[in-house]
């Protein structure tokens, strides 16, 4: 009998309230797609995200793999120009390609390498050689190389890219999430429970940083850690806990005049063990809401200063950096844009579904 | 009403005193001063300059300084951009700037408010769920894609309006600044109203209305509205003040001298007195708002009284 009856905690029942509510749980797949794609994509593309590829710049997205037959003949004259010969003919012979070149003095063996440094062809060795050694008939493998999602102005992959950047703007969103939520909840729950004086000036503090301007509080974190990137979203998100020390000493307020509260202070409890174990606690909900609003504010904070500059720093990228390059380049690649800005709505999208699902679902009586 | 405003202004000298003086030491801290140039300049004539500009005095006493020439209303000489004073800047790039700001504010309210009550009133129906998408669409697209975008679209491709720039600052070029500038603020604003007209129209003194037998057009607009637009209000004070100070963003994109982007550019180039400036400006214009919101308050709702 004893088994039978099992109370359903608070998570379980939030967590059955949130099942209910497609937007939230289509999210809640989306974000996980995400992060799994920014974890594997960048191993598995075969394309470092630093490696350029100058004969590929803006190529578009494509499923067929580079080099396209139609652009071979004008890569294989490139090549020939460069290694100052004259293109005769070229032809495609069981998988590998045929180049005859030319020239008015004999034409040097080692030739070959300048098909094998091209990005396009590997494998070169010479074939046949005319008596004169005045042409030369040189064969190569085509490099397979696939662009799914094209490759940007300096000729990177962009699939790569995308997704490396996936891993700096969620990674950054994440971490001044939690360090924003971890002064906040900390600073605001104790202001709560002492009340009084202390109280009143904590709350004072946070008054007087609020009517600062954000914008030169966060230049001056980018002048002073400079290109130290982690170190300067930490600080970030060091700036960003004034809403969540409110929202948290509202709730400390209210839940400190709670029986159960007043049981342990009976009991002699200390100060520290009742906020431990009791005030914050019975927060997370709250918490854990303002943490899923809190990240997407992050990103986006993240992308501005990617924006003009003052964010990630080459070759390491976020979103923000992506989208600026692609805007950059509209004109003569739309796609530069559209796919990351893709992503980044996208996601942003997912989490806030996220955080107001989790807010019906942990706060019922709020709607 | 008198004393009330009195006494908000009298507030507002403390709360302007703080912000300035935590910026300024805030601004000192930072290494590099606007004199640090890549190429160096020779020390003797680094200090001649610095010496004009009394930088070569204790930090202290700098800041006494400043405050003092506040008080007069003297924002100072930028360092700069030379020749110009703090005040000549912001005269030139403020009117600019409040313009395509003040547009954008009345076209994020007027149809915000207006996509926010049809939202209400057609709720959970292929309405409601546009005006939605539209607003995390709003809230999600960031205005430096949705700015190019523009330009792609009306500049280039159909050229109805201007790429960029700002020309002989006919209308046509501050279009797309306008509705660039408005949008994140029109899905705030459409959201805020629909959650608030919801509420409202649930409420007793509507279904009231309703069965005195008023006409719909009356409930909703004297009645419904009236309580609903308040938490719009509130938003719209400081997102105001924030819109009539310029947008980095929307500004460098489009070409737009305004004073938007000095306070990025500024802060960069350790240009004191031009930040200094931005700080104080933003400040103003943002307790001027929140002073503003405070009295509509109180047109609006009469439960709402200062004594």
């Amino acid at each position: 009998m004893s088994e039978a009856l099992k109370g359903r905690s608070l998570w379980q029942d939030a967590w059955a309230r949130l099942k209910q509510n497609r937007a939230a749980m289509f999210s809640l797949a989306y974000m996980a797609l995400i992060l799994l794609l920014c974890l594997a994509v960048p191993n598995i593309t075969g394309h470092d995200f630093t490696a350029q590829y100058p004969a590929y710049t803006r190529v578009g997205p494509s499923l067929e793999a580079y080099p396209k037959a139609e652009t071979l003949q004008g890569e294989l004259q490139d090549v020939a120009k460069r290694a100052r010969l004259e293109f005769k003919e070229w032809h495609q012979k069981d998988g590998r390609i045929f180049l005859t070149v030319a020239s008015d003095k004999p034409v040097d063996e080692r030739v070959t390498r300048y098909l094998d440094r091209s990005d396009s062809f590997k494998d070169a060795k010479v074939e046949e050689k005319s008596a004169d050694g005045l042409t030369l008939v040189m064969s190569a493998a085509a490099k397979q190389k696939y662009f799914y999602f094209g490759t940007d102005a300096l000729g990177r992959d962009l699939l790569t890219r995308v997704f490396m950047a996936g891993r700096v703007s969620l990674a950054v969103g994440l971490l001044a999430g939690f360090v924003a939520v971890v002064i906040g909840t900390i600073f605001g729950s104790v202001s709560g429970f002492l009340g009084g004086r202390t109280d009143e000036i904590m709350m004072r503090v946070v008054d007087i940083l609020y009517a600062l301007p954000f914008t030169l509080f966060v230049i001056m974190l980018v002048v002073f850690f400079g290109r130290n990137f982690m170190l300067m979203f930490i600080a970030i998100g060091a700036v960003l806990w004034l809403d969540m020390s409110r929202i948290v000493r509202g709730q400390t307020l209210s839940l400190k005049r709670q029986e159960y509260v007043q049981a342990a202070e009976a009991l002699g409890v200390g100060a520290v063990g009742i906020l431990r174990r009791h005030i914050i606690p019975n927060m997370l909900g709250p918490i854990v809401i303002y943490l899923t609003l809190l990240v997407p504010q992050v990103i986006i904070l993240e992308s501005f200063l990617s924006f003009l500059g003052l964010g990630v720093q080459e070759p390491m990228s976020s979103w923000g950096v992506e989208i600026a390059e692609g805007a950059a380049n509209m004109e003569v690649a739309p796609y530069l844009l559209f796919i990351p800005t893709f992503f980044l709505s996208t996601t942003l999208f997912a989490l806030n579904f996220i955080g107001d699902g989790l807010r019906d679902a942990l706060d019922p009586k709020d709607r | 009403m008198l004393r009330y405003t009195l006494r908000r202004l009298l507030t507002a000298v403390p709360t302007l005193f703080l912000i300035v003086t935590i910026s300024f030491f805030l601004m000192h801290v930072a290494p590099g001063g606007p004199f640090d140039m890549e190429k160096g300049i020779p020390p003797e004539i680094k200090k001649n300059i610095e010496h004009v500009f009394h930088l070569d005095e204790p930090v202290w006493r700098q800041y006494l300084d400043y405050l003092g020439n506040l008080a007069h209303g003297d924002l100072g000489p930028s360092y700069v951009i030379l020749n110009f004073s703090v005040a000549e800047l912001f005269s030139i790039g403020l009117k600019i700037s409040a313009w395509i700001g003040a547009w954008a504010m009345v076209f994020a309210l007027v149809v915000g408010v207006f996509l926010g009550v049809v939202a209400a009133l057609r709720q959970n129906r292929w309405m409601d769920y546009a005006v939605i998408a539209l607003a995390t669409a709003g809230s999600t697209l960031p205005t430096y894609v949705i700015a190019p975008i523009y330009q792609l679209v009306f500049g280039l491709l159909l050229r109805l309006t201007p790429v960029g720039g700002w020309g002989d600052g006919s209308f046509s070029h501050a279009i797309g600044p306008i509705i660039t500038l408005g949008l994140p603020q029109l899905a705030t604003v459409a959201r805020l109203m629909r959650g608030s007209m919801i509420e409202s129209l649930n409420a007793h003194h509507i279904r009231t209305a309703r069965a005195m037998g008023l006409s719909d057009y009356s409930v909703v607009v004297r009645h419904a509205m009236r309580g609903a637009v308040l938490p719009v209000i509130s938003y719209a004070g400081p997102a105001a003040a924030q819109l009539i100070t310029g947008s980095i963003i929307v500004e460098t994109i489009f070409q737009i001298p305004g004073v938007g982007r000095y306070f990025i550019d500024s802060a960069l180039n350790r240009d004191y007195t031009l930040v200094m400036g931005t700080v104080v400006m933003i400040a103003v214009f943002t307790i001027v708002f929140n002073f503003i919101v405070d009295l509509l308050y109180a047109v609006i709702d009469p439960r709402v009284r200062y004594e």
